[in-house]
Parts: structure tokens; C-alpha cells; sequence
């Protein structure tokens, strides 16, 4: 066992171990900070198979921003700690069987089917990482030529869920009090000030009992 | 004793199959569902990465950026409507959601 295989090991057991503790964690806060240490783990792991640039992304774009989202959301929330546990033991017998069942016969297909060294593969491996090409230059050379149009579709992707969030979450009040200054811009003299024609006050004294009798005759 | 492509795909399966437990455990809190989304995301591009690694195939390290792109983006729109949903019903109950009744 080299040291390579030694560090897959200790960064795969403490990887099940926060995602583990993600899953049971009774509080919110703990399972998004378990959340983290399982991306962290995650990407030491891809580290092993020679994929800085990914790894680096998955730190930075997860740890730094995504759990950095979810841990604001969880701490703007008041969830009690009880009351989203119930039913927490009722579903564990099935979850448990079907868990266990899929990772049972994955890893017995997986480690069977797939005993495939790195040194039985050098000539795969020259493809990759041979002649001294970087793996960030790599993946760039790639990723601008061939998948371009893609690229831009991910952009798009990520200027769509930008515009959703804020324009789910985004809230007036209701009671303020506030004029729409498109509104203002447009207003004309003429709409400001209308002169109405009044009566003279002597015809308005005259009509003034006419008024009160036809109020009186309401019964 | 040295690492094979196995030793990856089971890390991956395993790793899928515990969020598939939190997914049955954590009926009720949603951003724990969505916790459990996210590493199965992350099982599922560990495959990736693996399988590019002994392949030495560039492009399915490209497959897992963009998967990760649109993650973000899911995880993001998620968040939102979660806080949406707790503004409206104060509670982030699963089994409350029936409002649509579908």
C-alpha cells in the first residue's frame, strides 16, 4: 500500500463520514458545515486522480459560494430542532435496505468489473497529462474549441437562475407610500392644473334649500 | 496494493447511496433534501473525474464543469423558493406542500 492509496483511504472515510453526519445531523447548521468538509474531502479526492483545476473549481465555487448561500438561508430560517425530525426513525428500516442494497451491489460490480491500474493504462495516460500539458490548459484547450457553444449556454443558464432568485425573492411593501417616478417624467402641464367653472356663491346660496328639502323628502 | 478505477466507482456509489438515505430520512426538512441532492451531484461527478482520469479522456472532466454550472444554478433557484415558501407558510414541512394539490 503506497501513500497514494493510504490518502485515498483516509480522505474516502472521512468523506462517508460527513456526508453520514450531513444526512443525521439534528441541526441544520452542523449538517451544511459537515456539507463542506464532505466537498473539501471530495476534492482531495479529485486531487488523486490528477484533476486540480475541478478540484480547485469545487472548493471555490462550492465551499466558497453555494454552502456560503445555504448557511445564510439555514441561519435567516427559525427551524426547530424536533419538529423536522418526525418521522426520522419511522423511515430508517426502508431507507436503510434500499441504501444499503444500491451501495452492496454497485461496489460488487464496481470493484469486480473495474480493476483497471493506472499502469496498465500508460498509453491512456500519455493522452492525458503527457507531454507536460497542464491539467487546467488542458481542460481550457477543450472547453473553448469543441464545447464553445455549450459554454455560452451554460452562461445563459447561470444569467436565467441569477435573474429567478432575485426575482422570486425580491419583496415591496405593501403599505409604503411611494411615487413611480416613470410617472413623474412623463407628466404634462395641461394634467397638473385643471381651472374648473364654478357657480357664484349667490347661485349656490339659492340652490341651497332646494338641496336640503330634496334631502328632507328622503325618508 | 494500488488504487484501481473501482476503488473510485465505489467511494461514488456509496456516497450515492447515503444521500439516497437522507433523502428517505429527512422527509420533513427540505434544505437537508437539498443537501442530499448536492452530494449526490457530487458522488455522480467523482464517477466522472474517475472514469477521465483512467480513460484519459479529457471530456468528462468537461462534463462535470458543467455540471457543476448548472448545480450552482439549481441550488440557487432552490434556496429561493425555499425562502419564498418559508416567508409564505412558515415552515419548511415537505409534507405541507400540498397546496397544489397534485
Amino acid at each position: 500500500m503506497d501513500v497514494k492509496t493510504a490518502l485515498f483511504y483516509v480522505f474516502s472515510a472521512i468523506l462517508l463520514f460527513a456526508a453520514f453526519r450531513v444526512i443525521t445531523a439534528r441541526n441544520p447548521v452542523h449538517a451544511a458545515l459537515f456539507l463542506v468538509l464532505a466537498f473539501c474531502q471530495a476534492a482531495m479526492v479529485w486531487m488523486l486522480l490528477k484533476a486540480e483545476f475541478l478540484a480547485i473549481t469545487l472548493v471555490l465555487v462550492y465551499v466558497g459560494a453555494v454552502m456560503v448561500l445555504f448557511l445564510f438561508v439555514v441561519m435567516m430560517m427559525d427551524i426547530s430542532g424536533d419538529s423536522i425530525r418526525q418521522g426520522f426513525w419511522k423511515h430508517f428500516p426502508l431507507a436503510a435496505i434500499v441504501g444499503v442494497l444500491i451501495a452492496l451491489e454497485m461496489a460488487a460490480v464496481l470493484m469486480g468489473g473495474f480493476r483497471v491500474s493506472e499502469e496498465i493504462l500508460p498509453a491512456a495516460q500519455q493522452g492525458q497529462a503527457g507531454a507536460g500539458i497542464p491539467n487546467t490548459r488542458a481542460l481550457g484547450k477543450v472547453l473553448y474549441t469543441e464545447y464553445v457553444y455549450p459554454l455560452e449556454i451554460a452562461a445563459a443558464i447561470l444569467l436565467v437562475a441569477m435573474i429567478a432568485a432575485i426575482a422570486l425573492t425580491l419583496r415591496q411593501r405593501k403599505d409604503s407610500k411611494f411615487v413611480s417616478p416613470s410617472d413623474q417624467v412623463r407628466v404634462r402641464a395641461k394634467d397638473r392644473m385643471t381651472v374648473i367653472a364654478m357657480p357664484a356663491t349667490r347661485v349656490a346660496a339659492a340652490d341651497e334649500p332646494a338641496a336640503a328639502t330634496n334631502v328632507e323628502s328622503k325618508p | 496494493m494500488t488504487l484501481t478505477l473501482g476503488h473510485f466507482l465505489s467511494l461514488g456509489a456509496m456516497l450515492f447511496a447515503l444521500s439516497v438515505i437522507g433523502i428517505f430520512l429527512n422527509r420533513k426538512n427540505l434544505i437537508v433534501l437539498l443537501m442530499a441532492i448536492e452530494l449526490m451531484l457530487l458522488a455522480v461527478n467523482t464517477n466522472f473525474v474517475a472514469f477521465s482520469h483512467y480513460l484519459g479522456d479529457m471530456h468528462g472532466q468537461i462534463f462535470v464543469f458543467f455540471i457543476l454550472t448548472v448545480a450552482a444554478a439549481e441550488s440557487a433557484i432552490g434556496l429561493a423558493i425555499l425562502v419564498l415558501l418559508f416567508r409564505n407558510k412558515s415552515s419548511i414541512h415537505v409534507d405541507e406542500l400540498n397546496t397544489l394539490k397534485g
